[in-house]
């Protein structure tokens, strides 16, 4: 059994006891322990259920690489599914819980898929659920989605906050260990700006767990001596920013590099966001990130008890933490000795180490064999007995088949394949890797690091990330990357330091990519690559003999090294089996490719602070709280929220207050709150010039004081804008855009004084948020202004399609004799922020008339009404002006205009292009919006051909019917016809072809 | 009656460091020639200052003028004074090409005052706050979060950001959203 | 994601500060033109693997658009020059040519 020990455990604090529960049993752990080495100490090592076959998992790893231990974490509002039991410092009142089983993690009813696994190799879902096709929507994807995913996804709202950092530094050191210190001091101690990261909640990394086990001494003083003297060191110079608990996420281009700390994971009650995201833009990255231990591939390695050799004795080391009371070690390398020796250290009973190399280690040999540990050389394990808990090992001959020669009795194996240097961060941005043979590794080519903005390399490595495994090596190749890096951002780097390190000399690794070498098929398909994806050595052989032979195919179709593994523990000896298999060497086959984040960050965390009323943002008018406290029902249109209507109770029927706002506003008066609509200053000597070019209309002839509405087109020659201008003198136009064209209109302006017509005098403006600008509509309009100001606002001194500036008491306004809803109607600008007091004196003028704000749908019956188009329903990118008969609005004077060269191409002058018209129903109903005009015969496709469509359509509460536009083939010409629209349910509607003036075709009640 | 009032009528929000609506302040765009003398004289009869330098923003009590691009500025006045500073901007610049037109209205001004004031920028804006890259004297026009905003600092503590009236509330939220106590990074302390 | 400095203001942002505009140094047709002529204005975009010609706007900052020569394979940015010219400046071009000896884009070399 796993267990506390009396004594031992560097990084826990035994008078802080803490309590916690896993599967709703309370434990307890103390303060400095991982969620990892607390469960392991309350003898709870199996911690879940593979992903696809249900076995069962305990924990294997120390660090982010653990594969096994994802729980459930919290509940309500912070619960969170798939957090990794080694990197969770535990904290009191912990709840977690584990998943991917049930009905409980003892029994699990999925677990049959073990028992069916020789008929579940890869690729056994594309196979399998492929024939007959018909059955894939109703039995197997419901089947398959089920039982997909880890963990379950919350279904509460997040509770946290979230927040971003943008933060710049020269060089941004990534990793907390010797290495990093190092690197960090080198280019800290030239005066660079260093930001040092380290993921866990400790410095220092494994020189402190392994040091003393060989002897090590830097400095002729012990490792975590220098270490302490190292972050003093960093602790004086202000230009180093050191963080903990803050993970290197990825690196991506030009120098941005994402920092995700978890700033208060481990204390949940404390105030302030629960993740920073850093945006961190970095001169130099040095990626100090050590390396991570491999698996060994025999028979039962993924048996609960199974684990890698340095978390054993990370476990015994820094938690004072026994997974078991017999731990056999087995191994290709000297490395894993250190657990035996720390084990037997702590107390603890090995009863061998299963070396399969023939030569053995070196004098770490000697070491185990003095503290009375048997060693086996060339030899391996068969076999691992035992279900839930190891209980024992078959031994054999490495270089055999997998006949057992001995067993042994033991309830742990620590095992270790090698190590493989953490190159993630190298690579996310196109750095490139070199195959080590002596060492068995993939380690970064310097030559071959990623580029900047300069073309310049930006990554470097440091340490054992580079590929160094000796104490020695790492710390020159660390400060010596510090100082480059320092360098490189145009600093003197100080005098290099490079400390003696001294400690007992390791044996060579002997790569052992299967155990034992000649394993047959029965053990093949017990021995796991990938613990989480139940990926086997058979698996991998079988996608190679069906022809995956690229790694990144082979990779998909196994699934080996997919979800939170991204390579860390399974991609080395998969890859290496994949080569054996396609009887290529390693290099040629080459890694999958190795994709951000290192480790998976939450959600929240990308998002930041965008969520709940900072989500986006919203625009609001200076009336919109009048709007929100008068019953406006909104409508999204851009960022803006506009009153589509008001209720006047909150039982008012939707349609009922568009109907009572027309009514109103034909009869007597409306208020329009119109102040999205674009406003656009265009002023100079060219600036007519310039508008003739934007416009199809001629706006250069248009006098001071007066309106002309116009249409812009892009250079394809469809519409895009509409609006009035004013002229407002001489050198001064001001353009009204549409509310979602404010922006892009203005930018689209800009755009061709800058980069075509440059040497012409124009400057241009966005004077859309200046102005609250309100609609006064309706026969009582004049009426109501006249109350307000003794300005002369009758026709003759005020006419349609003029302006003045007129002053209402203390208020500046711009009066707008315009009209888009056919009635008599003035547009009243006044500065914003007399927008709402101008807004209800207007109500209170209007009171008598029985006035009331309308909102958008009203404003668009009432438009529709009168034929008006709009941009958006009856235009959609890829309508011209003259298919909605608007030649009136297109000056033949005009040599040029954006867009008159496109309207020119055969296919804009095709007198076959659907045109508009007025729709009208036979029998009044309202034509379901964008229906198809439906004709004689079918396409090629067996589809109904059709000859038009619908682009806007109402109820019309003046006419009381329904009323469309619509475009139609040989529209204009076909006036009176029938024609017939499609609906969904397959009938189809009988309309009729009419003018699109619906109402007041003489104009005569805007003409006032 | 028809007082004038800006977006969010002088709301204030303490955190680890301060957040205030600043109210109406009168703002004028000015684009031009800025290299002429008569743009130089412009700015000084309008606001009492030099013409700023490249994302520079010149201040003198209650009046500034900001380098927006190579040829505007946005000079800043009380909100009353807006028509005098036209009148004396139309006067030196009679007979250029100019555009000059009273923002005041579409703007909404936002200071952030405590010891922590750059790293809340810093929690929103992709700029380096760090003391050295950005002082007092200049104007940074960029994205806060997902909006357009521009700010200065007025002392080493106190920085004012301007953005579109519409999007006041968002700004807002957003500076106070940085600001809440626990937030605290110490970037730059 | 990309850093970009701004001719016109100095500023070296990253990329959310900016909007890319598409293909550089086009030259407009109008009325008048050929057929031809008009859809390679249009239509016909340059989509190179390496040297790239491009217009970007500092749309969250000074408003102005700039040209940038860019490699759109090892994303190293040559240089950003005014959006008043019609062929990029001898400075970048030999800057390139240092780079990538042999390159060229349309009528540039």
């Amino acid at each position: 059994m796993s267990t506390r020990l009396a004594t031992g455990g560097r990084l826990v604090n035994k008078a802080h006891a803490m309590e916690f529960a896993f599967n709703g049993k309370r434990l307890k752990g103390f303060e400095g322990d991982t969620l990892a080495s607390a469960l392991l100490a309350n003898d709870q090592m199996l911690v879940g259920r593979s992903f696809k076959y249900h076995r069962p998992r305990g924990i294997v790893a120390s660090g982010g690489e653990e594969p096994n231990g994802l729980v459930n974490m919290g509940r309500g509002e912070t619960f969170e599914p798939n957090q990794r039991v080694t990197t969770t410092e535990l904290f009191d009142g912990l709840e977690a819980t584990s998943q991917n089983h049930w009905p409980s993690l003892e029994f699990d009813v999925g677990a049959v898929n073990a028992k069916l696994s020789r008929f579940l190799p890869a690729g056994f879902y594309y196979k399998m659920f492929i024939h007959p096709r018909p059955l894939w929507k109703h039995v197997y994807e419901p089947f398959i989605r089920q039982s997909a995913g880890l963990g379950k996804a919350p279904k509460d709202k997040d509770g946290d906050k979230y927040e971003h950092l943008y933060a710049f530094f020269d060089v941004v050191v990534i990793g907390g260990g010797v290495a990093g210190l190092m690197a960090a001091r080198a280019a800290g101690a030239s005066g660079a700006k260093v930001l040092l990261m380290e993921q866990t909640a400790v410095w220092g990394g494994r020189t402190p767990v392994d040091g003393p086990l060989y002897d090590a001494t830097v400095n002729d003083g012990p490792v975590d001596k220098f270490v302490d003297e190292l972050l003093a060191e960093l602790g004086e110079m202000s230009n180093v920013t050191m963080r903990l608990r803050m993970m290197g996420a990825g690196v991506y281009d030009h120098g941005y590099l994402l920092g995700y700390e978890r700033v208060n994971d481990h204390k949940p009650k404390a105030k302030g966001p629960r993740h920073r995201l850093w945006r961190i833009r970095a001169g130099r990255i040095v990626t100090a990130t050590g390396a991570i231990e491999r698996p060994l591939s025999f028979a039962g390695n993924d048996v609960p008890g199974v684990m890698l050799a340095s978390a054993v004795r990370d476990y015994v080391v820094n938690y004072g933490v026994s997974v078991g009371d017999r731990t056999v070690v087995v191994t290709n390398n000297d490395d894993a000795y250190l657990t035996a020796l720390a084990l037997k250290a702590a107390g603890l009973d090995v009863p061998a180490i299963i070396d399969a190399r023939a030569a053995g280690a070196g004098a770490l040999a000697e070491k185990a064999k003095a503290a009375g540990i048997r060693v086996e050389t060339g030899k391996g394990i068969a076999s691992v007995k035992g279900g839930k808990r190891v209980t024992g090992v078959g031994i054999c001959a490495q270089a055999g088949e997998g006949a057992v020669t001995e067993e042994i009795a033991c309830d742990a194996v620590a095992m270790s394949g090698g190590w493989s240097p953490v190159v993630h961060l190298w690579s996310h941005c196109g750095g490139k890797l070199l195959w080590d043979e002596t060492q068995a590794m993939f380690r970064p080519d310097p030559e071959k690091a990623p580029t900047g903005a300069a073309g310049e390399a930006f990554v470097s490595t440091a340490g054992t990330a580079s590929g160094e495994m000796e104490l020695g090596a790492v710390l020159a190749d660390a400060e010596d990357a510090g100082r480059a890096a320092a360098k490189a951002v145009g600093k003197t780097p100080k005098k290099a330091e490079k400390p003696k390190a001294e400690g007992v000399q390791s044996n060579v690794i002997q790569p052992i990519w299967m155990m034992p070498q000649g394993a047959n098929v029965k053990l093949r398909m017990k021995s796991w690559l990938d613990y989480q994806n139940d990926v086997k050595v058979s698996d991998v052989q079988l996608a190679a003999r069906e022809g995956y032979e690229s790694v990144e195919h082979a990779k998909r179709y196994t699934t080996l090294g997919m979800a939170t593994d991204q390579g860390k523990l399974s991609n080395i000896n998969g890859l290496a089996i994949l080569s054996d298999a396609l009887n290529q060497p390693i290099p040629q086959t080459g890694t999958t490719t190795f994709r951000p984040p290192y480790t998976p960050i939450s959600m929240a965390s990308i998002a930041g602070e965008a969520r709940g009323e900072i989500f986006q943002p919203l625009r609001k008018t200076p009336m919109h709280d009048w709007h929100e406290a008068n019953g406006a029902y909104w409508e999204p249109v851009g960022h803006w929220r506009r009153p589509y209507t008001f209720r006047q109770s909150p039982g008012e029927e939707i349609g009922a207050a568009v109907k009572r706002e027309i009514n109103q506003t034909r009869g007597s008066l409306g208020l329009l709150d119109a102040s999205t609509l674009g406003k656009l200053i265009v002023k100079g000597p060219d600036a007519g010039r310039f508008l003739d070019m934007l416009y199809t209309n001629m706006m250069s002839t248009l006098k001071p004081g007066r309106c002309r509405y116009g249409l812009m087109c892009n250079e394809n020659g469809f519409l895009m804008d509409d609006g009035v201008v004013a002229r407002l003198d001489e050198d001064t136009f001001l353009c009204h855009t549409t509310t979602g064209g404010a922006d892009s209109i203005h930018a689209h302006m800009e755009e061709w004084l800058q980069t075509e017509w440059w040497d012409w005098k124009v400057y241009v403006a966005n004077v859309t948020e200046q102005y609250a600008q309100i609609g006064v509509v309706g026969p009582n309009a004049r009426k109501t202004l006249e109350k307000l100001t003794d300005a002369d606002l009758s026709a003759e001194a005020l006419p349609f399609m003029a302006w003045q500036d007129i002053e209402f008491g203390d208020v500046k306004a711009r009066v707008f004799r315009i009209s888009f809803s056919g009635e008599l109607s003035y547009e009243i600008a006044v500065p914003a922020s007399q927008g709402r007091a101008f807004w209800d004196q207007l109500l209170e003028a209007g009171k008598e008339f029985g006035v009331m704000p309308y909102g958008t749908e009203a404003l668009h019956v009432m438009r529709a009404e009168k034929g008006f188009i709009m941009i958006g329903d009856e235009t959609d990118g890829t309508v011209i002006p003259q298919d909605l008969g608007m030649d009136w609005a297109i000056s033949k004077k005009k040599d040029d205009y954006i867009g008159k060269r496109a309207q020119q191409r055969s296919h804009m002058a095709d007198p076959e292009r659907w045109q508009l018209v007025g729709l009208q129903t036979v029998d009044g109903s309202v034509l379901p919006d964008g229906a198809y005009c439906v004709a004689e015969g079918d396409n090629a496709n067996g589809q109904r051909n059709v000859q038009g469509r619908v682009t806007s359509t109402y109820y019309s509460p003046t006419l009381d019917r329904g009323i469309a536009m619509g475009l139609v083939k040989h529209g204009p010409d076909r006036m009176g016809e029938v024609i017939e629209f499609a609906k969904v349910d397959g009938t189809t509607v009988p309309t009729k072809i009419v003018s699109a003036v619906f109402y007041d075709p003489e104009g005569e009640k805007q003409n006032v | 009656m028809s007082k004038a009032v800006s977006a969010l009528q002088g709301a204030v929000y303490q955190g680890y460091v301060e957040v205030r609506e600043v109210g109406l302040v009168g703002m004028i765009t000015l684009r031009g020639d800025l290299s002429s003398a008569k743009m130089k004289k412009a700015v000084k009869d309008a606001c009492g200052v030099d013409l700023p330098g490249q994302r520079e923003i010149a201040v003198a009590g209650d009046k500034g003028a900001a380098w927006m691009s190579p040829d505007e500025l946005l000079l800043m006045v009380p909100y009353e004074g807006v028509g005098d500073a036209l009148a004396a901007i139309e006067a030196a610049l009679s007979g250029e090409h100019f555009l000059a037109v009273n923002v005041s209205d579409a703007r909404a001004v936002f200071q952030v005052q405590g010891k922590a004031a750059r790293e809340i920028i810093a929690k929103l804006c992709p700029v380096d706050m760090a003391p050295g890259a950005f002082e007092p004297g200049m104007i940074r026009r960029t994205r806060m979060a997902q909006i357009a905003a521009a700010f200065w600092m007025v002392d080493a503590e106190t920085i004012r950001v301007v953005c579109f009236r519409s999007v006041a509330e968002y700004a807002f939220n957003l500076l106070k959203d940085a600001a809440e106590p626990g937030g605290e990074t110490g970037l730059f302390a | 994601m990309l850093i970009l400095e701004c001719p016109y203001c100095g500023v070296k942002g990253e990329e959310t500060e900016f909007a890319g505009g598409g293909e550089a140094h086009l030259k407009r047709f109008g009325p008048g033109a050929s057929d031809d002529d008009f859809h390679g204005y249009l239509f016909k975009r340059e989509n190179p693997k390496g040297v790239h010609l491009e217009r970007w706007r500092h749309s969250n900052g000074c408003g102005k658009w700039f040209h940038a020569a860019r490699n759109t394979v090892t994303l190293e940015v040559y240089g950003t020059y005014s959006a008043q010219t019609t062929e990029p400046p001898k400075d970048i071009k030999d800057k390139i040519s240092a780079k990538v000896p042999g390159w060229s884009w349309r009528e540039f070399s």
